[in-house]
């Protein structure tokens, strides 16, 4: 800078007020773009009611709430269905669910149709606020609007609840609507659902249900740190607040299933069990409480749009092939005889129609060790469903064996039988007890 | 003396038996191999777990044993483990499993002493509440529901012998404080709110100190509540249907 400007006194104060009518511009410029972005819908709340809902219509939003899996957020446990106040764990605090019952006051009984498609379409509720995203707008806004309407109706004739739903416990920034504005600046768009022409009908019929009913991203895509993502992504990440990996349905060494013939796509999706594998954890839930209830058809399509998903390389084996067995995993193999082979047999066979097989299955190689973890820990049950009514069930290890023994075990099963997966430490297995401890709703 | 020679070795070679079949028990289609999940903590057969605090499951009342699971899955019980165990099983699957836990007919052992003996007085008390129970504390006796010898009515009502002190003391504490509830109107919690400390601690240390009688069935049915106890409804074991 040149000695005569610094000597004009007016010079840095008129610099300042410039950078300040620019700040200031910008501000106002961000926030007409976040307004833009969230309240400018254009939705008319107040307008007329559809024709009341004939029985098929009906039908339709029960089967849709159903496999859509509404109720199994929407109810606390052992509460009315559709009453809400469950809690949801998440990484910025916990969220009640809320009434969907129609009483007038603490539920959707002063909603109209378009309040709700506004809730499901742009994500924002009745009185205009935005809502958190643990409501997953970000797939519903796929829905159509008949289907919209369709669920409507079906909230709408449920007995009336009254249920005051505890406000949420989120941290600050967190619990601020200028913050919501701008998570939904970064990471939703209304949309609505397209249909590739390339595809069939099928096809097509399956990928709405997968992205827009099932919502199946909103566990199976990787979230950021904001708990953000890509939704068109299927590549697997953590559920939230749970401790369970929801495995990549692209990528055939996780839980892709290319390779898999449909129907057994189909019987996983409808009875929680398939030649290949098992649901457990929180897909169990998803099975128990939604996908069962699937149609054949509609099971078959997303089987069919499951199938022909892109899929990404395998990934190389972590570690080296053909490595001596560790001493871990050799005093695994005296437990794994002990305690698992019973049931899973001595070569890791499983017995089928009962328990799974562990040699080859993937759940067993997967790099991230969490669900096993959880698996021999805390045990249970597949899910009983109209297919397969009375599953088998696995025990409890987290009193009888101590961390080092899980470690051992499960290390033991990650290098038998040709798999070359990584060793799971004494320390993981801890980490998991202390994570898992209070994680039930 | 103890045993004779013939049935100690007898007893000997059926135990060694029993561990060998249980190690490497072939596969069967069966309601036993389904439920090795719930034996795993709650022992053999469910004879009671080995630590004091899983309890008995064998020959409990099919409809109390179904409500346990409905009550730890909906969440009027609460215990981590068990929630998780059920989360995902329908009620006609949690029926079967209450069936075939009640259909099993397994002697019980004799009670374990107790690791501080109560004192005489607080026995008498306990017994006392047990088969009398406390009109001026409006306590009915435990056998006004629970049977004249305390194995439980069926359907629904559970037995009082046999249960370790810890779980039976656990699950006072538990209706106490609400951490345990059965279905409404909630008749055990509302009599526990009126049992004191020194008397929980009694009919506890009485109880937990009864043999089983040999025939440890339930009884076939719940007895009518006399006239002072009337108003008492019990939302998990309502009263028989009438005689017609």
């Amino acid at each position: 800078m040149a000695a005569s400007e610094r000597s004009d006194p007016t010079r840095p104060r008129r610099w300042l007020w410039r950078w300040g009518v620019g700040l200031a511009a910008l501000t106002l410029l961000a926030i007409g773009l976040l307004w833009h972005l969230n309240y400018n819908d254009g939705v008319d709340i107040t307008a007329a009611e559809p024709a009341p809902a004939d029985a098929a219509t009906l039908a339709r939003g029960t089967y849709l709430a159903r496999v859509g899996n509404c109720l199994a957020c929407h109810t606390a446990r052992g509460g009315v269905p559709a009453a809400g106040g469950r809690p949801l764990a998440t990484p910025f605090g916990t969220v009640y669910t809320s009434n969907l019952t129609p009483d007038a006051d603490t539920g959707i009984g002063r909603w109209s149709a378009g309040a709700f498609w506004r809730a499901l379409h742009h994500g924002r509720s009745v009185d205009g606020r935005l809502l958190y995203p643990v409501f997953p707008y970000t797939h519903t806004t796929l829905l159509t609007r008949a289907d919209s309407d369709a669920l409507f109706a079906y909230f709408r004739g449920l007995p009336a609840t009254r249920a005051q739903v505890l406000p949420h416990e989120l941290r600050w920034p967190y619990s601020t609507q200028a913050a919501l504005a701008v998570w939904r600046a970064l990471y939703f768009r209304p949309g609505g659902f397209q249909a590739d022409p390339a595809h069939s009908e099928a096809v097509n019929r399956g990928a709405y249900l997968v992205q827009a009913v099932a919502h199946c991203s909103a566990c199976h895509a990787p979230r950021d740190r904001l708990g953000g993502a890509d939704w068109r992504d299927l590549s697997g990440g953590m559920v939230p607040g749970l401790g369970w990996y929801a495995p990549s349905l692209t990528n055939a060494a996780e839980a892709g299933v290319g390779p898999w013939p449909e129907a057994q796509i189909v019987r996983l999706l409808r009875t929680g069990a398939a030649q290949q594998g098992v649901a457990s954890g929180p897909m169990a839930e998803v099975v128990f409480h939604g996908t069962q209830y699937l149609t054949e058809a509609d099971a078959a399509a997303m089987a069919a749009y499951l199938k022909g998903l892109p899929q990404q390389p395998a990934a190389r084996p972590d570690a080296p092939p053909n490595a001596a067995p560790s001493r871990l995993a050799t005093a695994g193999a005296k437990l794994y005889e002990q305690h698992c082979a019973a049931c899973h047999g001595a070569q890791g066979e499983g017995v089928p129609g009962a328990y799974p097989p562990l040699a080859g299955n993937r759940a067993v190689t997967l790099a991230q060790t969490e669900n096993l973890l959880q698996t021999v820990l805390h045990g249970g049950f597949g899910p009983a469903t109209a297919g397969r009514p009375r599953p088998y069930g696995m025990p409890p290890f987290t009193l009888t064996l101590s961390d080092t023994e899980i470690a051992a075990v499960l290390s033991h099963i990650r290098s038998a039988w040709g798999h070359h997966a990584s060793e799971v430490s004494p320390l993981q297995v801890l980490q998991m007890r202390q994570a898992s401890s209070g994680n039930l709703r | 003396m103890g045993l004779p020679l013939g049935r100690w070795l007898a007893g000997v070679v059926a135990l060694v038996w029993a561990t060998a079949a249980q190690a490497a028990a072939p596969f069967e289609d069966s309601m036993a191999q389904r439920t090795l999940a719930c034996t795993a903590c709650h022992g053999d057969q469910g004879r009671a777990g080995p630590d004091g605090y899983y309890p008995r499951l064998a020959g409990k009342p099919a409809g109390y044993l179904y409500h346990q699971l409905l009550n730890f899955r909906d969440g009027r019980r609460h215990y981590g483990p068990m929630t998780r165990m059920v989360d995902v099983l329908s009620d006609a699957y949690l029926m079967d499993i209450a069936r075939h836990f009640a259909a099993l007919q397994v002697p019980y052992p004799p009670p374990q002493p107790l690791a501080t003996p109560p004192a005489p007085a607080a026995l008498a008390r306990g017994r006392t509440l047990a088969l009398q129970g406390d009109a001026g504390q409006r306590l009915p006796a435990c056998v006004q529901c629970h049977g004249e010898r305390l194995t439980g009515a069926l359907p629904d009502v559970p037995g009082l012998l046999g249960l370790p002190p810890d779980y039976l003391t656990a699950q006072l504490g538990g209706w106490r404080t609400g951490q345990r509830r059965a279905h409404a109107p909630d008749c055990m919690a509302s009599i526990v709110q009126r049992l004191s400390d020194r008397d929980a601690y009694a009919v506890v240390s009485w109880l937990a100190s009864q043999p089983v009688p040999a025939d440890s069935r339930p009884a076939p049915e719940k007895p009518a509540l006399p006239a002072e106890f009337a108003g008492l409804k019990c939302g998990s074991a309502p009263p028989p249907e009438p005689h017609r």
